[in-house]
């Protein structure tokens, strides 16, 4: 089973001078996942994405990839990586092949074997009609499969992107997924990937949430959602803090302020909605009933919004 | 040594073309030494300096071998500066994430800012005769290997200074406090001979001083008589030369800590 680990995390912590960035954080990727380290903005995922990309040195704890230690071997994890920064790391004033070639060899590559292999990603990720252009010339998303594609070059075997669909639009957000699931059926390429956006990790293998640098679940969306078994209701009334105990009081289970809006989790939505209705007649203005989403996944285990700071009325304290 | 040497080309490469696709920087790191020389030059004309027992000299001639020098500093500056951007938000994030030696990231960056420094220096160079200064071609061959040591010498320094850098602010701060005194203080735009014992003292141990007075020294060659007080040219090629070394040695040492 450990052989197919291809990313290992073991009681990994980090503290910077004033804060704990990571806490004892313990997980295994296998070979041929692509993975989302999901949570909100200053979770600990960037030290995360940072400490695999041995461009910082963990405090505690170990972190494995393809075997090799991220602070021992770094050469070796360093070889068995390729890293899409969320900030473009291309050369604007230089052409997309000169980039490529510059980015191959630092990688050790060079002559003919660079020249093939660079034509041959930069048609695969249907950039090569662009491939004299300088990068300033380039739109973000084309810009961003460049990154891509310099990333492959020296065809690694784990890909790390931290915030890859930063800046982009819908479909292009997309295609670049899709692009991350053909070097996955094709290549076997493990990808990890940094997000905030709810809808990015849901399209993933799997999720692992990471939220005041704990771990706080790993496991795909459709597992993830069960945990919560059933559908999530919002009630909109006019006073939710008069309510709440009451509801809570009639039917029991836990009750969420969220956004001026009252949150419950049950089994069978739709049944209970008429119940709801008649028990407080006339005091209940809209029921929403939906498919517990990725959001509610995170309320579900940590008890706070994942986007704390957006305002309206919410149960949870920001996180300091 | 694939780790080292093939990157160290490319990214040495990479400062170059780089250097040469920006028209503003061409002609800002040409114009500027230019302009400052042809307005001090001119406007401290009749200010003949004589200093020492030494021959007068016009001060658009003394300012000459000075604005050489800063044409240096200054490529090593804007050379150098472009590592903080870089690192967070920039080419620097993935040279940093690959297996590239880390020595490779010094060599590359200071040969290449020396390259661009000397391309500079060799055209102002061209420019002598406007000075009223005529070399000979050994004192313009001298003068080229002295020069290609002082630029290695501040490119190695301003990436000394630049590495532990978190933002540009600082190496303004840095720059306007280190680096630009030192090259005023370096005999580039007056002689010791006139200035006060502690103004003297420093410029004694201003290590750019013996590099300032090498050049002077190589440039002089046979045309005219250099200040006696300058340091003797083998003094100057032994500290300047000591001083590159140890400054390419902070640099590599500096890279070896911070990733």
């Amino acid at each position: 089973m450990a052989a197919a680990n291809i990313v290992e995390l073991s009681s990994l912590t980090h503290r910077y001078a004033d804060r704990v960035a990571l806490r004892d954080l313990t997980m295994d990727v296998s070979a041929g996942t692509i993975l989302a380290i999901l949570g909100p903005n200053g979770g600990g995922k960037t030290t995360l994405f940072r400490i695999l990309a041995t461009l910082l040195t963990p405090t505690a704890g170990t972190a494995r990839i393809a075997g090799h230690d991220v602070v021992t071997a770094q050469g070796a994890v360093r070889a068995a990586i390729g890293v899409v920064f969320q900030y473009p790391s291309l050369d604007e004033k230089l052409s997309v092949l000169e980039n490529m070639h510059h980015q191959g060899h630092l990688y050790g590559l060079s002559g003919a074997a660079l020249r093939t292999r660079s034509r041959e990603l930069l048609q695969r990720f249907g950039v090569d009609a662009r491939s004299g252009d300088t990068v300033e010339k380039l739109s973000g998303g084309l810009k961003r499969r460049v990154e891509l594609a310099k990333a492959m070059l020296h065809r690694p075997s784990v890909l790390l992107l931290d915030e890859p669909s930063t800046g982009l639009d819908p479909a292009v957000k997309l295609a670049l997924f899709q692009q991350l699931v053909e070097l996955k059926e094709r290549e076997g390429v493990t990808t990890l990937l940094t997000t905030h956006l709810m809808d990015e990790a849901d399209r993933c293998d799997r999720i692992a949430i990471v939220d005041q640098g704990k771990l706080v679940a790993l496991d795909s969306a459709a597992a993830l959602k069960q945990v919560i078994g059933g559908d999530v209701l919002t009630i909109t009334t006019a006073d939710p803090h008069a309510l709440r105990p009451r509801i809570e009081a009639r039917f029991g289970g836990a009750i969420t302020l969220v956004d001026g809006g009252l949150r419950v989790e049950r089994e069978c939505g739709a049944a209970f909605v008429p119940t709801l209705i008649e028990a407080f007649p006339g005091e209940i203005e809209s029921v929403t009933v939906g498919k517990p989403t990725l959001d509610d996944v995170f309320l579900h285990l940590t008890g706070h919004r994942f986007e704390e700071r957006r305002g309206g009325e919410t149960d949870a304290q920001p996180a300091g | 040594m694939s780790r080292l040497w093939l990157p160290s080309v490319t990214l040495w490469q990479r400062e170059v073309v780089r250097f040469l696709r920006q028209r503003n920087r061409v002609v800002g790191a040409l114009g500027t030494p230019l302009v400052f020389w042809v307005l001090i030059g001119s406007g401290l004309r009749r200010s003949v300096v004589s200093a020492g027992s030494g021959d007068p000299i016009d001060y658009l001639q003394y300012s000459f071998p000075g604005i050489i020098v800063l044409i240096l500093l200054f490529t090593a500056i804007f050379a150098n500066i472009s590592i903080i951007e870089d690192r967070r938000e920039g080419f620097l994030q993935a040279v940093l994430a690959s297996p590239a030696s880390r020595s490779a990231v010094v060599l590359g960056k200071v040969l290449g800012s020396t390259t661009l420094a000397l391309m500079q220096a060799v055209v102002f160079l061209a420019l002598t005769p406007l000075a009223g200064m005529a070399l000979s071609w050994l004192s313009v061959a001298a003068s080229v290997g002295v020069l290609t040591i002082v630029a290695l010498e501040l490119s190695a320094l301003g990436f000394v200074v630049a590495w532990p850098m978190d933002s540009t602010q600082g190496f303004h701060a840095v720059m306007n406090l280190v680096l630009m005194p030192m090259w005023l203080l370096s005999g580039a735009f007056f002689p010791a001979g006139g200035a006060s014992p502690w103004i003297r003292w420093i410029m004694a141990a201003n290590p750019l001083t013996y590099g300032m007075a090498a050049l002077r020294h190589a440039m002089y060659a046979g045309t005219r008589a250099v200040d006696p007080a300058l340091p003797s040219p083998a003094v100057c090629l032994t500290v300047t030369i000591a001083f590159s070394a140890l400054v390419f040695g902070l640099a590599i040492r500096a890279v070896a800590r911070k990733a």
